[in-house]
């Protein structure tokens, strides 16, 4: 009984738990939050039973049948079937299913039934059905649809060890799987299943004695056509002024740390080669990339707030019309929404498109949606070029201008997929059904939990992928040595040589070698040429006083070369593993391709015209 | 939750006339008497597709629905509560449900 294994996956409508359920089963931590389609692809974990088993658990995309349209739901589909090539059916299915909404799941259940495999229920979100006052009759919905039920709060980890134990039990029995009877339904059979659905749930389940009314009268306001509108227009902006305000200070601490880190390098190495390693390579490199963790921080506490109280359906829910307009999918909204954060979710986000036109058309779009990688380049260029002023009664004028930059991020989105959409590929409109969850309050620990996941995501991809680098740029930057008593060392150097041969083709748009240096290695990653610019100029200053980079740049460029940095860089594809992911998306080269050509003409023409324009009005 | 039972459409089959969920308005509330999807329309879908996307979303003969909430341009898309669901939808694809309006909500 010992050396036993199994595998499990869990299915069930979207948003029922499933993640959740998985989490807590397997001690992973994948992406839980209040809305439809938050998993897209199958995550394998392992948990240990009480009987010894150790069952490897399959979470899955949530779906309301197995008649697959988009890529995530053929993903559980085949999951389910076990038609994926090398791989068997599960052995047993774990329902998942939100215990205060059952009619759909009752459906799904019925379907699962004649996938034949032996099936446990779990009657998840239990609290908020108590709370409710939901009155479930366990024994009589165990005997009606023959397969044992437990009732878990996954948030909680409540009711996992019940869980595992029944599938041992299930296992233990020896319940074979049957055979495989599921076919597509048709539209009368989906209807007769809904009859039945319907029969068991008026049979055991009595409506709840205190229903939730607070869903209801939040909506009134929030999803009000004037109120609602403005209230998620003033949240935006909240949040672009707080990403500049409110993580300043703590910037300038962090800023003030390094600075004293690299003073009292300078006390203790003697001028030479391994103190300029480590204050030009490692403190002005990357320690000028992770300042910027107060505004990641920020911005993912609202991205997280946002997600766990169920109100990212309801800004999608306002935004449909002028999405629509653009000419795109309404399931666009979400993939487009979590490239805030980072393209590279947000693209993957897009397999909940079903038509392949409306999903490339997503794709296409998503890297201009400004990711939390473009904060660093965003925040010094402001904060070396925008004077700290306060307008309009008090709003921060930098913030404006990061809110002018979100906002042309989101309005070229939207013109591309317009010019996509209504030029080249013009088509019908596809159908568009979304569940409005009921808010929830998001519990502190589980936020927390999510900050501290993306700081160690900033600074694992500072040690990751940036010390390396800026290792390689300070090498680029420090040889070959100058002769003795050259008037600018670093312009002998191969990064000072690449620089100057490459400038020629950026000068119109105002960028200096410097800069041209910076966007190389800053192709990796977009934040990298924050850390090269540290880098380069830490290098050729070696006798100026080290202050913040903000004050270097706003020494050595224009106004209007600044403006054409930051042009570029809402354009710019200056990232390969977005360029990657969309390969691997797409299946084929020919989309990054695109991609890159049209977003590197798109950061060219809209640097250039930014920079001309600058220029005539005397910035230059 | 569940089963607030639901008044078969044969009951008050001459309370008022069918309308299509497209056509209502916020505040109006019924039940759901029939889904069919009408051939001929600008669809890349195969025929009976959006019914049984309709159908397994809870869109089916016998839900009571409740018009919510319009979206802020041009009335669309609608929020709508299906049974206990809160659901959101275009008005082009309520187009493909009937509903009859309860007396009380006229
Ligand atoms: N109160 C309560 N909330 C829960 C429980 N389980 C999950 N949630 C919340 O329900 C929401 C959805 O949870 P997920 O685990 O992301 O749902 P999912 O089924 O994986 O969703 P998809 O991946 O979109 O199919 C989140 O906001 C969770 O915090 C529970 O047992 N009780
Ligand atoms: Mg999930």
């Amino acid at each position: 009984m010992s050396a036993l294994s199994a595998r499990i996956a869990l299915v069930g409508n979207p948003n029922s738990g499933k993640t959740a359920l998985f989490n807590a089963l397997t001690g992973a931590r994948q992406k839980v939050a209040n809305y439809a389609g938050v998993t897209v692809e199958r995550k394998e974990g392992t948990v240990k039973t009480p009987a010894g088993r150790t069952l490897s658990v399959l979470d899955l995309p949530g779906t309301y049948s197995l008649r697959a349209r988009s890529p995530d739901e053929a993903v559980t589909r085949d999951a389910v079937l076990g038609r994926l090539a090398g791989e068997t059916p599960p052995d047993a299915l774990v329902a998942v299913a939100d215990a205060t909404n059952l009619r759909l799941v009752l459906r799904l259940i019925l379907e699962l039934k004649a996938v034949g495999r032996p099936m446990v229920l779990a009657l998840n979100m239990y609290d908020i059905a108590q709370r409710q006052g939901l009155r479930i009759d366990l024994d009589g919905l165990r005997r009606e649809l023959g397969c044992p039920i437990v009732t878990t709060v996954a948030t909680r980890k409540r009711g996992i060890d019940a869980l595992t134990a029944e599938v041992d039990a299930l296992l233990d029995k020896g319940a074979l799987a049957g055979p495989n009877q599921w076919r597509e339904p048709t539209a009368a059979e989906i209807r007769d299943a809904h009859r039945e659905a319907q029969r068991i749930l008026r049979t055991y389940v009595r409506p709840p004695e205190r229903p939730d009314t607070l869903t209801g009268r939040i909506d009134s306001v929030l999803l009000h056509p004037v109120a609602g509108l403005a209230i998620l227009l003033a949240l935006l902006f909240l949040i672009f002024q707080a990403v500049f305000a409110w993580a300043a200070p703590l910037q300038d601490l962090i800023d003030l740390g390094f600075q004293g880190l690299a003073g009292l390098v300078g006390q203790v190495l003697p001028d030479g080669l391994l103190r300029s390693f480590i204050t030009d390579g490692l403190i002005a490199g990357v320690g000028g990339v992770l300042v910027f963790l107060p505004q990641i921080l920020v911005l993912f506490l609202f991205i997280i707030l946002l997600e766990d109280s169920g109100y990212m359906a309801r800004a999608a829910f306002l935004m449909d019309r002028i999405m629509g307009g653009a000419g795109l999918h309404g399931r666009a909204f979400i993939p487009l929404l979590s490239s805030f954060a980072c393209a590279i979710p947000g693209i993957m986000a897009a397999r909940v498109i079903d038509t392949r036109r409306d999903r490339m058309t997503t794709i296409l779009v998503a890297p201009l949606m400004t990711c939390s990688a473009r904060i660093p380049v965003y925040t010094l260029i402001i904060s070396a070029f925008i004077p700290s002023e306060r307008v309009w009664g008090g709003l921060s004028l930098q913030g404006l201008v990061m809110f002018g930059l979100y906002a042309a991020g989101i309005l070229s989105a939207l013109l591309v997929a317009f010019v996509i959409r209504r030029v080249f590929w013009r088509g019908a409109v596809e159908p568009f059904l979304m569940e409005l969850p009921t808010y929830k309050l998001p519990a502190f620990s589980s936020v927390a939990r999510g900050l501290l996941q993306r700081a160690e995501i900033f600074i694992g991809r500072a040690g990751r992928i940036i010390l390396p680098l800026m290792v390689l740029v300070w090498f680029l930057s420090s040889f070959p040595a100058a002769p003795p008593g050259a008037e600018s060392p670093i312009d002998y150097t191969f990064a000072g040589r690449l620089g100057h041969f490459l400038q020629p083709l950026l000068a119109p748009i105002g960028f200096n070698w410097q800069m041209t240096v910076a966007l190389i290695p800053g192709f990796a990653a977009r934040e990298v040429a924050v850390a090269a610019l540290g880098t380069v100029y830490a290098v050729g200053d070696a006798e100026a006083n080290i202050g913040a980079l903000a004050t270097q740049l706003h020494h050595h460029w224009s106004l209007a070369t600044g403006l054409s940095f930051l042009a570029w860089y809402v354009f710019a594809p200056q990232c390969l593993s977005t360029l990657a992911v969309v390969r691997r998306e797409t299946n084929s080269w020919v989309w990054p391709a695109v991609m890159v050509a049209y977003q590197g003409g798109l950061a060219y023409l809209a640097a250039f015209i930014v920079y001309r324009t600058a220029v005539a009005f005397g910035a230059g | 939750m569940s089963s607030t039972p639901t008044t078969p459409p044969t009951m008050a089959q001459d309370a008022s006339p069918a309308i299509r969920l497209s056509q209502a308005r916020p505040g109006d509330a019924g039940w759901i008497v029939e889904v069919r999807q009408q051939s001929g329309r600008d669809r890349s879908l195969p025929p009976e597709e959006l019914e049984r996307r309709l159908l397994e979303f809870g869109f089916v003969e016998g839900a009571t629905v409740e018009l919510l909430h319009e979206g802020p341009v041009g009335g669309d898309p609608i929020a709508v509560r299906l049974d206990d669901m809160r659901v959101a939808l275009r008005r082009d694809d309520a187009h493909e449900v009937w509903i009859r309006l309860a007396a009380e909500a006229k």
